[in-house]
């Protein structure tokens, strides 16, 4: 009866995961791929740094801080929701009418569909930059602020994870959604891992009103250097990134669950 | 009632968006199935059976008209429906691709939280029914069609569902796993647990399986009667198949013959008739030395086909 109890979803992930690590050295060199890939964007800052010394008011130790939290949150999103990007797919085949037919929600069964453990390579990289910047960013390190450390990169994968939500639900409407959605998942990678600083007006105000990518790694990485928002937002949008991720799960939930009320299946 | 449905409705928009239409798939279904009823649930290609059916499982969100299967309104209580129906669709798997046929049920058990005893029982018996112990270990996607169709039917029945929902589970099929499938649902009906509602073009399959058709055309209900009465009611008459032992004229005027059509130089002759065949046979044989006689069945596809070519009804 233990194995009826424990919960469905484990056992989903599980057997997703034992298939993955069925061919260990090609799950190795997949890991190792990832853990690359991510690592090139770091050389790019670095390299930018060769040529200037400070990018949006902000010097290189600050900016891989940024850079170590959203990769980190990105890894972590592309890990446990990654799989929404398959949406579009599942429309067109019809797929998503037997997740529809099982007595369980639909957008869980989505993600856990495919867990691809590969993506642990970004989470990985993440990592391995953040406590690099971390330990050398002369932070004042108080209780509050390791806290702060240690839930920014989650809190910032659940801001990414509901933007991803938001933006693939879009499929429900568009016969292709897979480009829009596409160009906004690895587009908040790219912008939430440098200081919104460097964008023009309008591009700023998107990222923290509309799509918060700005509370990923901007302002968490503010709070944690203990440094004043150079363009003047109050300090306490520094802190409102854990509020900030419940508004956008309570909205992807809302855009979700109207896409899916829209859905009309393939009619076949 | 295990499924009411008043009016049900549903329209589609299509075509380029600037010049989107709103195509009714299906315009007016009103049904009702009693528990433990086999229904074929029949029409043409387009005819809206898989929205119906797609609307009677929570799938779709009806446009028009009501719908309530277990006494649950399907799209609003979806997931509790879930787990008080079956749903097996010929052309789109239920099972996991990459896990081996036992280990996707046992994913199945648990998502419907069917407790373990009771779910090794059911699993035992189907394996058995369905002669399935040969592929219990092989991944779901290397099974032939007719092994996953068996596993599909399983999976929908391992957690007792009071209502079972085939959406042309015969398709593709050759005809021994039509056989067995058929056999297989024929029985399970038949122990009154579970309702059967079927679409299929494969006439067969009905025959087999169900005492009650639903023929719908253009999202519309044609006619919804038992299959033996609709047999007499527009499938036409039965023919008395006779072989001579020796020619003969045509075998005019006998009682009930309503057309004779003679073959082979009147050794063999076809007398279509009503009513009762051994009276027949009796008054043929005291006209001519009768070698063979055979009885054709108006078969379904007779009667659908009628059905199909009258014009729907406004």
């Amino acid at each position: 009866m233990a194995e009826v109890r424990r919960g469905i979803y484990p056992r989903i992930v599980a057997s997703r995961i034992r298939g993955q690590l069925a061919y260990p050295v090609s799950f190795a060199l997949d890991v190792l791929a990832q853990f690359i890939g991510q690592c090139v964007e770091l050389v790019v800052i670095v390299v930018v740094f060769t040529q200037v010394t400070s990018l949006g008011g902000f010097d290189q130790r600050e900016v891989v801080l940024m850079y170590g939290l959203a990769a980190t949150a990105f890894g972590l999103a592309d890990l446990a929701v990654g799989q929404i990007n398959e949406l579009p797919e599942y429309i067109r085949s019809g797929e998503l009418d037997v997740l529809l037919l099982r007595p369980l929600g639909a957008l869980p069964q989505l993600l856990s569909a495919d867990v691809s453990l590969k993506r642990l390579g970004r989470v990985a990289a993440g990592l391995a930059v953040l406590g690099w910047s971390l330990a050398g960013a002369g932070i004042t390190w108080t209780p509050v602020r390791v806290l702060l450390a240690v839930t920014a990169p989650a809190v910032g994968a659940v801001i990414l994870g509901a933007i991803w939500v938001a933006a693939n639900t879009v499929s429900f409407w568009l016969v292709d959604g897979r480009e829009v959605a596409s160009s906004v998942t690895y587009g908040s990678n790219f912008a939430t891992s440098y200081p919104i600083t460097i964008y023009g007006p309008w591009l700023r105000r998107i990222l923290c009103f509309a799509v918060p990518g700005a509370f990923v790694a901007y302002f968490p990485a503010l709070a944690l250097l203990g440094r004043a928002d150079p363009l003047g937002l109050p300090s306490a949008l520094q802190w409102s990134s854990p509020l900030v991720a419940l508004v956008a799960v309570a909205g992807a939930a809302l855009v979700w669950r109207t896409g899916v009320r829209h859905y009309q299946g393939t009619g076949s | 009632m295990i499924i009411r449905t008043e009016g049900l409705g549903r329209d589609f928009l299509v075509g380029p968006r600037l010049r989107r239409r709103r195509v009714s798939a299906v315009a007016d279904v009103t049904l009702d199935v009693a528990p433990g009823e086999a229904v074929g649930f029949l029409g043409p290609n387009g005819a809206g059976k898989s929205t119906t059916i797609k609307m009677l499982t929570g799938v779709l969100v009806p446009s028009a008209g009501r719908a309530q299967v277990c006494g649950l309104d399907p799209v609003r209580e979806r997931r509790a429906l879930a787990r008080r129906i079956g749903v097996v669709f010929g052309q789109r798997s239920q099972l996991w691709w990459d896990l081996p046929l036992a280990e996707s049920f046992a994913l199945h058990g648990a998502i419907h939280r069917v407790p373990a005893p009771r779910h090794r029982e059911r699993l035992d018996e189907c394996v058995e029914l369905l002669d399935m112990a040969g592929f219990l270990d092989t991944p779901v996607r290397q099974l032939s069609l007719g092994q996953r169709m068996r596993g599909e039917v399983t999976a929908a029945l391992l957690h007792s569902p009071e209502l079972l929902v085939l959406d042309e589970p015969t398709i593709g099929l050759d005809l021994a796993s039509k056989e067995r499938l058929r056999t297989f649902l024929s029985a399970v009906n038949a122990r009154g647990e579970v309702t059967l509602l079927l679409t299929t073009h494969d006439l067969p399959d009905v025959e087999r399986l169900c005492r009650r058709v639903v023929v719908i055309d253009r999202g519309r209900v044609l006619v919804d009667d038992e299959l033996a009465t609709l047999r007499r009611r527009f499938a036409g008459n039965r023919t008395l198949v006779v072989e001579l032992a020796e020619p003969a004229p045509p075998l005019l005027g006998l009682p009930g013959v309503v057309d004779v059509a003679v073959e082979a130089q009147g050794l063999r002759q076809r007398l279509a008739f009503t009513g009762n065949a051994a009276d027949l046979i009796a008054a043929v044989a005291r006209r001519a030395p009768v070698r063979d006689v055979g009885v054709d069945e108006p078969s379904i596809e007779d009667l659908v086909r009628t059905l199909y070519t009258r014009p729907a009804r406004a």
